[in-house]
């Protein structure tokens, strides 16, 4: 089985939802034109970065009923869409989050468990804290969303790993940084490296779809990637430009690679959890 | 000798530099609603480059480049500025600051070398942010991370900027970039100097080099070396502290005023949104 995934490098407006909104069905539709069956977009597609006291206005409940929603469902029965967005749940609590829409349903919502709050970053100040990783079963088989700062800790893409994510979908808006001699930023670097990493440890798709456009002084370096389960690169879009990038993902690949390769039939989950008991329960000991 | 285990640690990779700033000068300008960029141009090597940059990034009919000399002012430094606008090609006017700053001068005659600086740096301010809505352009600031670090600015006066494109690089990575656009030898050779008054050097006045205090700088700024780990690489003990205090003594010209806070709400602690917003 085959999927073509688009990947939707775009610039966004700063809490201007209706504007971004826009882009989304304008690029969903040229998506559906050259053939894709899913197109994802980056963190907080439909709101931009650096929110901060913009959160709370900008937030969205993604239901049929809610304005942004209902057109993007719309949408949805044409191609699969990832997008980003605030979501507020019914305590009034604002997340990070990006939902899978297929056939006018909300597949899965995933709200960003780590919240960088240091160096550039203030996220935990003006968000809440997601608290689950989970896989989802789509029409093109089981995935996981993932966003930013999620995937520069090892363990969310583990468990979804575990959980039986085939196809790692991951978010960003990387402001870019540390700029050297190389051609691309330590942080765009970086990333690569990392996404290249899990899907060779974990021998399934991983895809990046990054932001590209500034927000004051931050610069957004798109390049975003697909990797295969081999780690090889199949596809990867220019930096600091939108674009709408596609990847045809060769599902049987998963069956070649994990024939060679069984890391995943042979990953010792119960000594994970033993080890970690202990580690948790040691540390708490010396702690007190 | 400075034992620097990355010798190249201040390298940068100019033509990313290049295409990251001149996009930042596009992106800034245009969602602000304006097109052209206002720019004060000296003839030294900071302004020169954001002239460069800012005319890549709109091109060469959207930028006004202002040369403002006093009468002591270097004669070359008006050439060098004119050299750049003919190269370019872009909008140009000349307005001396003599007739504006000598009546004060005179008013204050005891005033010193730093207060006639300071009134000659702010005089060029008013003259840019005048011609900013008269060009209906918005003002590039040309301060670089060294001298922002070191304070070796004017407030409200050199430093008055609505966007500052070479605000986070040193001295020496300008240089770097300056080199690989190809700027005019004779502009990239020439010592750096404010001009403020006859025979200025930026080095002169410091006490140190640039290329000294850039390494120094990296290690404290970027690297996040202790000033102690700085002496251990080889920095001398006074040099550090200089550097050191400098910074923190500085530290009010890189920071909006403190507003004393009353409500429950207050500009600069807890109404907190981008410039950028909404656009």
């Amino acid at each position: 089985m085959k999927l073509t995934l688009a990947l939707a490098q775009i610039n966004t407006h700063l809490g201007n939802v209706e504007a971004n909104l826009e882009k989304h069905l304008k690029l969903a539709e040229e998506a559906k034109e050259m053939s894709a069956d899913l197109v994802v977009f980056p963190e907080l597609s439909l709101t931009g970065y650096v929110l901060q006291d913009l959160a709370s206005a900008v937030a969205h409940r993604p239901t049929a009923d809610d304005p942004i929603f209902s057109a993007l469902l719309e949408a949805s029965q044409n191609l699969d869409l990832v997008v980003g967005f605030v979501d507020e749940d019914q305590w009034h609590r604002f997340f990070i989050a990006s939902a899978y829409l297929s056939r006018g349903q909300v597949v899965h919502v995933h709200h960003k468990v780590y919240l960088p709050t240091y160096g550039l970053f203030d996220e935990g100040r003006f968000f809440a804290w997601g608290d689950k990783v989970q896989a989802f079963d789509t029409r093109f088989g089981r995935m996981g969303i993932l966003i930013c700062e999620d995937f520069w800790h090892a363990s969310p893409p583990y468990l979804l790993w575990l959980d039986g994510a085939d196809i790692l979908l991951f978010a960003s808006a990387s402001p870019g940084r540390g700029l050297g001699s190389e051609v691309q930023l330590e942080s765009a670097r970086w990333v690569e490296h990392i996404n290249q990493a899990y899907a060779s440890l974990f021998t399934s798709f991983v895809t990046h779809s990054n932001r590209v456009g500034y927000e004051d002084g931050l610069n957004f370096w798109g390049g975003s990637t697909a990797f295969d389960p081999n780690g090889n690169l199949i596809v990867k879009a220019p930096y600091y430009q939108e674009t709408l990038t596609l990847v045809e993902i060769d599902l049987n690949q998963l069956h070649r690679t994990r024939s060679r390769l069984p890391l995943l039939r042979d990953e010792r989950t119960a000594l994970v959890l033993q080890e970690l008991n202990r580690i948790l329960i040691n540390k708490r000991l010396d702690n007190q | 000798m400075i034992d620097l285990t990355s010798e190249d640690s201040l390298t940068i990779n100019p033509d990313l530099a290049r295409s990251i700033l001149t996009g930042f000068i596009r992106s800034e300008i245009t969602r602000a609603d304006f097109r052209h960029a206002v720019i004060g141009l000296s003839g030294g090597l900071d302004s020169t480059l954001s002239c460069y940059l800012a005319a890549e990034a709109l091109g060469s009919d959207n930028v006004l480049a202002i040369r403002m000399p006093y009468q002591s002012s270097s004669p070359d430094s008006l050439d060098h500025a004119q050299l750049v606008i003919d190269i370019l090609g872009v909008k140009s006017l000349t307005v001396p600051i003599t007739e504006m700053v000598e009546p004060l001068f005179e008013r204050f005659p005891e005033s010193n070398q730093v207060r006639r600086g300071n009134i000659m740096a702010r005089a060029r301010m008013i003259i840019l942010y005048d011609q900013s809505e008269a060009f209906h352009g918005l003002v590039i600031g040309t301060g670089n991370k060294t001298e922002i670090l070191l304070g070796y600015t004017t407030l409200y006066g050199d430093s008055a900027c609505a966007i500052n494109p070479l605000g986070d690089l040193y001295k020496t990575q300008v240089r770097q970039l300056a080199g690989s656009m190809s700027l005019p030898e004779v502009i990239l050779s020439k010592p750096p100097s404010a001009d403020l008054w006859f025979g200025q050097t930026d080095e002169g006045e410091l006490g140190f080099t640039y290329a000294e205090v850039d390494q120094l700088l990296y290690l404290l700024v970027d690297q996040r070396y202790s000033p102690e780990e700085c002496v251990d690489k080889g920095f001398s003990k006074s040099f550090v502290s200089d550097v050191v205090n400098r910074i923190r003594r500085s530290h009010f010209k890189r920071v909006l005023p403190p507003i004393a806070k009353l409500s429950n709400r207050t500009v600069g602690y807890d109404f907190l949104y981008l410039r950028d917003w909404g656009t």
